[in-house]
């Protein structure tokens, strides 16, 4: 392709370069063609869906929805981030709780919830539900999904 | 790729194991066919028909070929083998030739360096069409009025059913035309392969998200014009499936550009192509006619059922027998005359969906047993109880529910479900109808009830013999089993390990990779993995068992019929000796491969007759909905089920199935359908056609009624289909309860309860 320029992006820490890409690539795109990190899923590329969600600056965003090289200054966090190795509470808790089928959804879901419990430790269930609702899931009706992300609500505030 | 699965706790059939796969899945390192990559790879892309029908007068590809980055643009006259496919008729082409059929219908592909230089190189093939006039109207098939738009001609199949006294009345009688719109799979993980050519050139490996590998390697070879050992299939994750991945989508033209370029070819749809790229659930028109007595026992049943098959036949001819076979639904009905029609237009292809014919025959049964209670003065619960199929009765094919039939405790046991409280004076503005935004005002919000009860078949029908393979090794206590069952995200892969444990008194099962490197599983799909592959997998693993008991028995010179598995031991009946599986089996190599097939099945005759139909699952759905009845927007509040599963191998998995079942249900109910007029699709996209968020999903209450099947091999039943089925029409009457409108439709729009 021509129309490309090289430029670098912070993803989960660390500065990566991205080398011969066309700068009409979504931060999708790059982050699973160009990067190696395939974990963000794509499916509806207009941001219904919400398996791309990735964290930048702090905010819950589908990556599907941003031009890559307009994230350069930006710091972005995608589900391969928040393990390292060892599982989160929230990843523990939707494998118990029956969470994950297909998995295509989940790793959206995974990032959707951990920012959800960041920013509002203690969510009602209206509110979990309202968080949850940018991210489709066509296996589970939701139901595992909320018992999941009740377990960790539970869990935390024990600690 | 292996996948290991080694716990503490023995996750055992009957225990909630926890998916093997569930680790790499909520990490993200999970492989789904989307993310596979090759070196060298080179992206393709498909050109599809902007139009419902037209003749192609000419398609000129130079201007693509001259695009830097282009390597390959395919027509339908570089298809090397048989120009046509399809599931059951190979009736659609792999490239249109000489005439498009319906909206999105494939014309070209692309293979390029980029997907950016895929979509170009797509704009600028130039494709002059000769536009027709479509044909839109099934009634048009039926009558023959419109000229034939495929060879085949515009019906792909009628099916008349009449057993009994077909002059027989009652006292009520009761008939509407119930009509169920287009429904979407919507499954998530895009479709997606990777098709590699093999370095002679001759052949090509894939890796695929798909429902049946071996079925998509039998249409691909023929296609390609190249025998089915040069072609090697591996089952890439599956992000969902529900019917619409049991059709080739993709498959044929990324191994053609993969053998024309030599180079391995990565194809994904977008979103908006996956709904052109793959089949729906039919649009139905049901006319139906119930005879009951004064008592509200059905005496005779008439219906007239037309679906709308779209362009090709897919599995259409089947689809349609589920309908006419089940539309008497699980209650007992001596007489009927029932024509069932499966027709042919330029509407976009239609073939499997969970459900798979029922779902459209559940809405009208169960829209008329209201009616019959009405008429007769009775509440929905009795007229259904009353009318209760049991074991013995007949199917109208005559066909006897031979093995078990909980029909009325289904529904005594979502009768006992607690109702949800009334809704509060001042709800949360998410929780009413139409959510936040001011949408509903309490006053105008009304509280409906509705029922609804089903009966599907399991397995595949009409002398189908959809058997399934599996191979059991053991070796120093652990066990490694291979077969090529699609696991879509349905949990065959926790199933099967929990088979071996056991039968084998293992704790240790790896499952290889799935691929064509053994006999077929047959389809993830008539909710008949678990019972065919469960049931391969048992028969493999029991084979082993054998062969264990009797090195076990030499060695200690006893009959090996003395040998029983007690937890991780072999123990001998009649003796004192206990040794453990992982000993017994240390240093030796037991290897067993076993095919399941499930009993025979006929054809139905010119009067629809026959024992079509392998095993049925019944299931009972009441639905609580609040409506808005000024805006005409609905609220699902909760679903109370009672499910017939024989046994629950591993209920986690089973409430997952209901769960999700429902939620299918319920946007068939309410939200989703492909909008179409003159058969231009108006909504392919998520932002147009509406599937069920977290904030849609109801309150589900879930009874698992376990009375283990005979006749399954685990005694478990599919469960699969039966969630999505009779959870629509109940949503629909809570509906009819709630506004006192016909609601003749599904899904449910705000007209239909406003004006």
């Amino acid at each position: 392709m021509s129309e490309t320029e090289i430029y670098s992006l912070r993803v989960n820490g660390k500065q990566r370069e991205v080398v011969d890409s066309w700068l009409g690539e979504s931060l999708l795109y790059v982050l699973r063609e160009r990067l190696g990190l395939p974990g963000s899923k794509g499916a509806c590329e207009q941001g219904e869906c919400g398996s791309c969600t990735v964290v930048i600056d702090g905010a819950a965003v589908c990556s599907c929805l941003v031009l890559a090289a307009s994230a350069v200054d930006a710091d972005i966090k995608t589900i391969e981030g928040f393990s390292d190795g060892e599982l989160t509470d929230v990843q523990q808790a939707f494998i118990d709780e029956g969470a994950v089928q297909c998995g295509f959804c989940t790793p959206g879901l995974i990032v959707a919830v951990h920012h959800l419990l960041e920013n509002t430790p203690q969510p009602t269930e209206i509110k979990v539900k309202e968080a949850l609702s940018g991210n489709l899931c066509r296996c589970t009706g939701y139901g595992r999904i909320f018992a999941a992300v009740t377990r960790v609500i539970e869990q935390r505030a024990q600690q | 790729m292996k996948s290991a699965s080694v716990r503490t706790r023995r996750e055992i059939l009957g225990a909630s194991a926890l998916r093997p796969d569930g680790g790499p899945k909520v990490q993200g390192s999970f492989a789904f066919s989307s993310d596979v990559w090759a070196d060298n790879m080179l992206w393709g892309a498909t050109l599809r028909s902007p139009h419902p029908y037209a003749r192609i007068i000419s398609v000129d590809i130079s201007e693509a070929l001259k695009i830097i980055g282009v390597e390959s643009v395919l027509t339908a006259e570089d298809v090397p083998g048989k120009l046509t496919y399809g599931l059951i008729d190979a009736d659609q082409p792999v490239f249109a030739s000489g005439v498009v059929r319906y909206m999105g219908e494939p014309v070209a592909a692309v293979a390029a360096d980029h997907p950016e230089t895929c979509r170009r190189a797509l704009a600028a093939i130039r494709v002059e069409y000769e536009v027709f006039e479509p044909l839109i109207n099934p009634e048009d098939s039926i009558s023959g009025s419109f000229p034939a738009i495929h060879p085949n001609g515009n019906l792909l199949r009628h099916q008349r059913v009449v057993c009994g006294d077909k002059d027989a009345t009652g006292q009520i009688v009761v008939e509407c035309e119930y009509e169920i719109g287009m429904q979407d799979q919507a499954f998530l993980g895009l479709e997606a392969a990777l098709a590699i050519p093999d370095q002679d050139g001759l052949g090509v490996e894939m890796i695929v998200a798909t429902q049946w590998l071996h079925e998509d390697r039998k249409q691909i070879a023929l296609c390609l014009g190249i025998p089915e050992n040069k072609i090697r299939l591996t089952l890439g994750g599956v992000g969902g499936a529900f019917g619409a991945r049991e059709d080739i989508s993709l498959q044929v033209h990324a191994s053609l550009l993969a053998l024309r370029t030599g180079r391995p070819i990565k194809m994904q749809y977008s979103r908006e192509e996956s709904f052109f790229g793959h089949v729906h659930r039919h649009p139905a028109k049901i006319w139906i006619r119930h005879h009951a007595s004064a008592e509200g026992m059905i005496i005779k049943i008439e219906a007239r059922m037309v679906f709308d098959g779209g362009a090709y036949a897919s599995t259409s001819g089947a689809v349609l027998i589920n309908a006419v076979t089940h539309i008497q639904g699980p209650y007992r009905c001596a007489n009927a005359v029932v024509d069932g029609f499966a027709v042919r237009t330029n509407n976009p292809p239609c073939g499997a969906m969970r459900g798979f014919g029922v779902v459209q025959a559940c809405f009208a049964h169960e829209s008329q047993m209201d009616k019959i209670a009405i008429a007769c003065g009775l509440s929905p619960v009795e007229v259904r109880l009353r009318n209760a199929m049991r074991i013995g009765d007949k199917l109208i094919t005559g066909q006897p529910v031979e093995s078990v039939a909980p029909v009325e405790r289904c529904i005594r046991e979502t009768d006992a479900i607690p109702l949800p409280p009334n809704m509060t004076l001042s709800p949360h503005e998410l929780s009413i109808p139409g959510g936040s935004g001011r949408t509903a005002d309490r006053q105008h919000i009304v509280r409906g009830v509705g029922w609804g009860v089903s009966i599907k078949n399991l397995m595949y029908s009409e002398t189908f013999d959809d058997f399934a393979t599996a191979r059991c090794r053991l070796q120093d206590g652990i066990v490694t089993l291979k077969f090529a069952t699609a696991e879509v995200g349905q949990g065959f892969v926790t199933i099967a390990p929990q088979i071996a444990r056991s039968v084998l008194g293992v704790d240790t099962v790896f499952v290889d990779p799935t691929d064509t490197l053994i006999g077929s599983a047959g389809s993830t799909s008539a909710s008949r993995q678990t019972w065919m592959s469960g049931g391969a997998v048992d028969g493999a693993c029991r084979l082993v068992r054998e062969r264990l008991f009797e090195h076990v028995a030499s060695q200690h010179n006893i009959d090996p019929l003395q040998l029983e598995i007690d937890d991780t031991d072999i123990v001998d009946t009649l003796g004192d000796l206990r040794i453990s599986v992982a000993q017994a089996s240390s240093g030796v190599f037991f290897e067993e491969t076993f095919e399941h097939h499930h009993r025979p099945t006929t054809d139905l005759d010119a009067n629809g007759q026959g024992n079509c139909h392998v095993a049925f699952a019944f299931v009972a759905h009441r639905a609580v909905v609040d409506v808005d009845t000024e805006l005409g927007l609905v609220k699902v509040v909760q679903i109370a089920t009672a499910q017939d599963v024989g046994r629950a191998l591993n209920p986690l998995s089973v409430l997952g199935q209901i769960e999700g079942g429902i939620a299918q249900g319920l946007g068939l109910a309410v939200m989703e359908e492909i909008l179409m007029v003159d058969g231009i699709v108006k909504n392919p996209s998520f932002t147009d056609y509406l599937l069920p968020t977290a904030l849609d999903a109801p309150d589900v209450v879930a009874v698992l009624v376990e009375e283990p099947d005979p006749q399954a091999p685990l005694g478990a039943k599919g469960v699969g289909e039966p969630p999505c089925i009779s959870v629509t029409p109940a949503i629909a009457a809570a509906i009819r309860d709630a506004t006192s409108r016909p609601i003749t439709r599904v899904p449910v729009r705000p007209s239909d309860i406003c004006f």
